[in-house]
């Protein structure tokens, strides 16, 4: 393979493009709603019209508006149709010839749409993720090719220096200078891992992207690997995602035959080879030490950092791990620039950030903005606000790991230090809006409930600590705790969050430590008086004195 | 010779490998061990690969792995359970796996297990006694935008309600009515 | 090996390259509170005992897998530290049961010696008192669930000084056991060597030698590191 192989394959695919596209959301939740009838009837209608010629039926990855599907979209009459029966497919297909139809129109004008703006998600929903051919014509490869041919290691991880890109999995982490550190430890062995263990509940970002453009990711993968000087690599995906599996399998294996992975990549000396390891249900294998001992075989229990991975990770080689969407970032940097990426987003977090929206919300979806965009903008304009005219109380970002924002912060722009700031995470992108009707210490209660459950064992704080801490919260909530126990809960916290071993400890205390600080009163209206407290033995005292 | 040198007690490997020789399956799994070189990090790989053939991990199947493998069997049922996805309990004929992920609950799917619990007389994690049913719990399967979900026998089924579960598991549970 | 220089208490000292600060802190004669460690055997980090704070970093590391490297300064004592390791020791406590008065580690366990040196003379948090079962199978040695600390150093000693790897931890979480081969009684294992070696590594009562009545059952730590001074040094008096 060289670039006029690529270029050939690129003329070719856009050569056959025929007139009309429809496009069906084929990514894995518009197929739950049966998206793959409504497609193969739509093949059928166009064949039975004897459109074949100039309409393309074709299944492309997530359309973003997931709460709507199955959707559709048919590029000459720029109509987005939702909610698309098997039996409406053959009406679709005569509105191409001037038909009516009774099919919900969605608006692409909404803000919803209109405030996106595409880097990561850019092919999501428009080519075909199962073919390569779709992936090449969209300037695929390229970025691969030009690193390859036209720069060192070096300038690579410079560039990725000067883009600014931060680690999209939720800790921030400058992506250029990781990549620095693991090109800089000596090894004859190196690994990059893509962490697509994207565990966090209310989080399907990373599902969306392997599903919606599989090869981003390799290529992606591919340049870190020859920035760093590693030649094997290894993407570790979550067993409850079979379709993103299946196609990061299929793109594999397309860009081995086409020589876009294997040995010799371009003609160049650079070899590169990656496998797939499904993990098994366990949520802490999306710590890094954790998911290496996973891929090793183990346990995936996480142990101590420092060494951090850039100096002894997999297999005690040096290794460098990105998650998916921090990877599929990669192209479209070093196909546009390190400049016009850092032009983007606010001083200290750079590009766009996708966020899965999810919950209370009318606009359930996916969406890509800005980093910087307000929290308002976000859940209000794009997301529509509650349904049926509830009122947001808190969005929820970080899952586990973060906290909840209430509704007086939502001015608060989306960026890694301001969701700090205000005792939440960024993490992987996963924003869950809550209403009225949703009691903030339950929310605690379930967050905590699910790091006892995926607590590993390992360390002491994080396995009995976390049980402690659900012991209290249930406590609480069966309105048979006291201040003393919310004292405890509170020191519990403090304790937990700086002696655990790992990142899920050390953040576990997060959700209960927000809701503490935004909704203090909903914890204090299930108090009791302490039996033993000072103000319970002077009423006593004061009642008996009262009889007397 | 001695007469208890005469009488030697058979090796636990022969046992296994005796267990294993009547049946195809074990040949597909060793066939997909030498797939992976009988790697000791391909051991999560070739557990995925002996629950879809056999449908749970049963101690001779974990023996046969960890023989193969030449791992210690002790460290093959510690992996086998330190990952939710593997059951070392066989299955019920149907599957209902509800997704307990921060969206689905906040959009009530606690009610629906609720729901589902008390129709099936079983918990979360339990098989019914016809084995007929396994009730399973998911934390998050990445459909949130469809939520409530319900995973029925593989299938992701969107939006869903006690009663739109009940209607679902109508002639998988005996009292389903 | 180059030698590095640090600070440790306020007090200057050099080691070479490679040591922990463990290591380095025991040699200078600071003894830090350890459950997990075991001389012999690698380090996990897991008990979160020996958690130190090293200025310039806003963590706290394990002393016992963190190597020391050049300017370190180390604090092993602080009135946070010593709140963290008596809070962590409350969490032990409440985790299962562990009753001393009852126990034939009684007056030789270092989950009890801890307790007394780090001031920790009450729990505040309500006891879980799970039910974890007995093993008594065996002939020679007894299991209690109910005492068992999770710190795997049975385990460790198992597969790399006696290479036997009978014992694992299977499960996770709260509910993470101390297995014998296939989670079967330990009298029916057919790997274990009957070494004794994890009874000698057990810092409670949970592992025992079968007979000892109540506060009769030392540990003899001693041996293990003898083993492996031995095997790896060849160096044979103890």
């Amino acid at each position: 393979m060289v670039i006029d192989d690529l270029n050939a394959i690129a003329e070719k695919e856009q050569a056959a493009r025929k007139k009309t596209v429809i496009r069906c959301c084929m990514a894995a939740g518009c197929m739950s709603s049966n998206s793959e009838t409504v497609k193969k009837n739509l093949e059928q209608a166009v064949k039975d019209a004897g459109l074949a010629d100039e309409v393309e039926v074709r299944g492309v990855g997530c359309m973003k508006l997931c709460c709507e599907g199955p959707l559709v979209s048919v590029d000459t009459q720029d109509a987005l149709y939702e909610k698309v029966t098997p039996e409406d497919a053959l009406e679709l297909v005569k509105t191409l010839k001037g038909g009516k139809t009774k099919v919900k129109r969605g608006d692409f004008n909404h803000p919803f749409f209109k405030k996106q703006l595409s880097i990561v998600l850019t092919n999501s929903g428009e080519i075909d993720p199962e073919r390569i051919e779709a992936y090449i014509a969209a300037d695929g490869y390229q970025a691969l090719h030009h690193v390859l041919r036209e720069l060192t290691p070096k300038e690579v991880v410079e560039a990725m220096v000067k883009s600014g890109l931060r680690g999209r999995g939720g800790a921030g982490f400058p992506t250029g200078l990781k990549w620095g550190t693991v090109a800089k430890t000596q090894s004859a062995q190196k690994y990059v891992i893509c962490n697509a263990d994207e565990g966090d509940p209310g989080a399907f970002m990373d599902r969306s992207v392997l599903e919606s453009d599989p090869h981003s990711v390799l290529e992606g993968m591919a340049v870190a690997a020859y920035a760093v000087g590693a030649n094997q690599g290894f993407i570790y995906c979550r067993a409850e995602y079979p379709l993103a599996i299946k196609r990061l399998q299929n793109a594999i294996k397309q860009a081995k035959t086409l020589g876009l992975l294997g040995s010799g990549i371009f003609e160049s000396p650079f070899n590169f080879n990656i496998d797939i390891r499904i993990g098994a249900g366990a949520f802490v294998c999306g710590e890094e030490t954790a998911l290496m001992a996973s891929v090793e075989g183990k346990r995936g229990t996480p142990r101590p950092r420092p060494p951090f991975p850039a100096e002894s990770g997999l297999w005690g080689c040096p290794t460098l791990i990105n998650n998916v969407e921090t990877f599929a970032n990669v192209p479209p940097i070093l196909r546009k620039g390190a400049e016009w990426f850092a032009g983007i987003g606010t001083e200290k977090s750079k590009g766009t950030k996708v966020f899965a929206l999810a919950g209370k919300i009318t606009n359930t979806g996916l969406i890509e903005v800005p980093m910087g965009t307000p929290l308002r903008q976000i859940v209000e304009e794009m997301g529509g606000g509650a349904p049926d005219g509830g009122k947001i109380k808190a969005v929820q970002t970080g899952g586990p790991s973060g906290g909840c924002i209430p509704a007086e912060a939502l001015d608060t722009p989306v960026d890694y230090d301001s969701l700090t700031k205000l005792g939440s995470i960024m993490g992987s992108g996963g924003m869950i809006v809550m209403d009225e009707t949703t009691r903030m210490v339950d929310v605690a209660r379930y967050f905590m409930e699910f790091c006892v459950d995926e607590s590993c064992g390992k360390c002491v704080p994080c396995r009995a600590g976390t049980a402690q801490m659900l012991h209290l919260l249930e406590k609480i909530l069966n309105r048979q705790g006291t201040a003393r126990d919310l004292a405890k809960l509170e020191e519990l916290c403090d304790m937990v969050k700086n002696t655990s071993l790992c990142g899920l400890g050390q953040t576990a205390p997060n959700p209960t430590l927000s809701t503490l600080r935004y909704f203090r009163k909903e914890y204090e209206e299930l108090l009791q008086p302490d039996p033993f407290g000072p103000g319970r033995n002077g009423e006593a005292k004061k009642s008996q004195l009262a009889t007397k | 010779m001695l007469p208890t040198l005469l009488h030697e007690k058979p090796k636990a490997a022969d046992r296994v490998m005796q267990h294993a020789s009547g049946d195809k399956r074990f040949k597909i799994l060793e066939a997909h061990m030498k797939k992976h070189q009988f790697k000791h990090d391909a051991l999560i790989e070739v557990l995925h690969k002996a629950q879809e053939l056999f449908g749970f991990l049963d101690d001779d199947l974990l023996l046969f792995v960890a023989y193969k493998l030449k791992l210690p069997a002790s460290r093959v049922y510690g992996v086998a359970t330190f990952y939710h996805f593997f059951t070392l309990k066989p299955q019920g004929k149907h599957t209902c796996v509800v997704c307990l992920g921060t969206a689905c609950y906040v959009k009530g799917s606690a009610r629906v297990l609720e729901a589902v619990e008390a129709r099936a007389k079983i918990k979360a994690g339990e098989t019914t006694p016809d084995n007929q049913l396994s009730l399973l719990t998911a934390r998050c399967i990445g459909a949130c935008g469809i939520a409530p979900a319900v995973v029925y026998d593989g299938t992701v089924t969107p939006r869903q309600t006690p009663e739109t579960a009940l209607e679902h598991l109508k002639g998988w549970i005996s009292n389903g009515n | 090996m180059a030698a590095k220089t640090l600070t440790i208490d306020g007090k200057e000292v050099s080691a070479e390259e490679g040591a922990t600060i463990l290591d380095v802190a025991t040699d200078a004669g600071i003894k830090l509170p350890t459950l997990c460690h075991l001389d012999g055997v690698y380090d996990v980090g897991a008990c979160s005992l020996c958690l130190v704070e090293v200025a310039g970093m806003n963590k706290l590391l394990p002393a016992c897998t963190t190597k020391i490297s050049e300017g370190m300064d180390v604090k092993t004592d602080s009135e946070r530290l010593r709140k963290y390791r008596r809070m962590t020791l409350e969490l032990l406590f409440a985790e299962r049961n562990h009753v001393c008065a009852v126990c034939v580690a009684n007056g030789h366990c270092e989950l009890q010696t801890l307790a007394y040196s780090q001031g920790m003379d009450h729990v505040r948090y309500d006891y879980s008192t799970p039910k974890w079962s007995v093993d008594a199978t065996h002939r020679l040695f007894g299991m209690d669930h109910n005492r068992c600390i999770l710190c795997a150093r049975c385990v460790r000693v198992c597969w790399h000084i006696e290479g036997a790897g009978t014992k694992n931890v299977s499960g996770r979480g709260a509910r993470a056991t101390i297995i014998t081969d296939l989670n079967q009684p330990w009298g029916d294992s057919e790997t274990c060597t009957a070494c004794g070696k994890c009874v000698m590594s057990c810092p409670t009562g949970a592992l025992f030698h079968k007979g000892s009545t109540a506060a009769e059952m030392e540990h003899d730590r001693d041996k293990l590191e003898f083993i492996v001074n031995a095997r790896e040094k060849k160096q044979w008096l103890p």
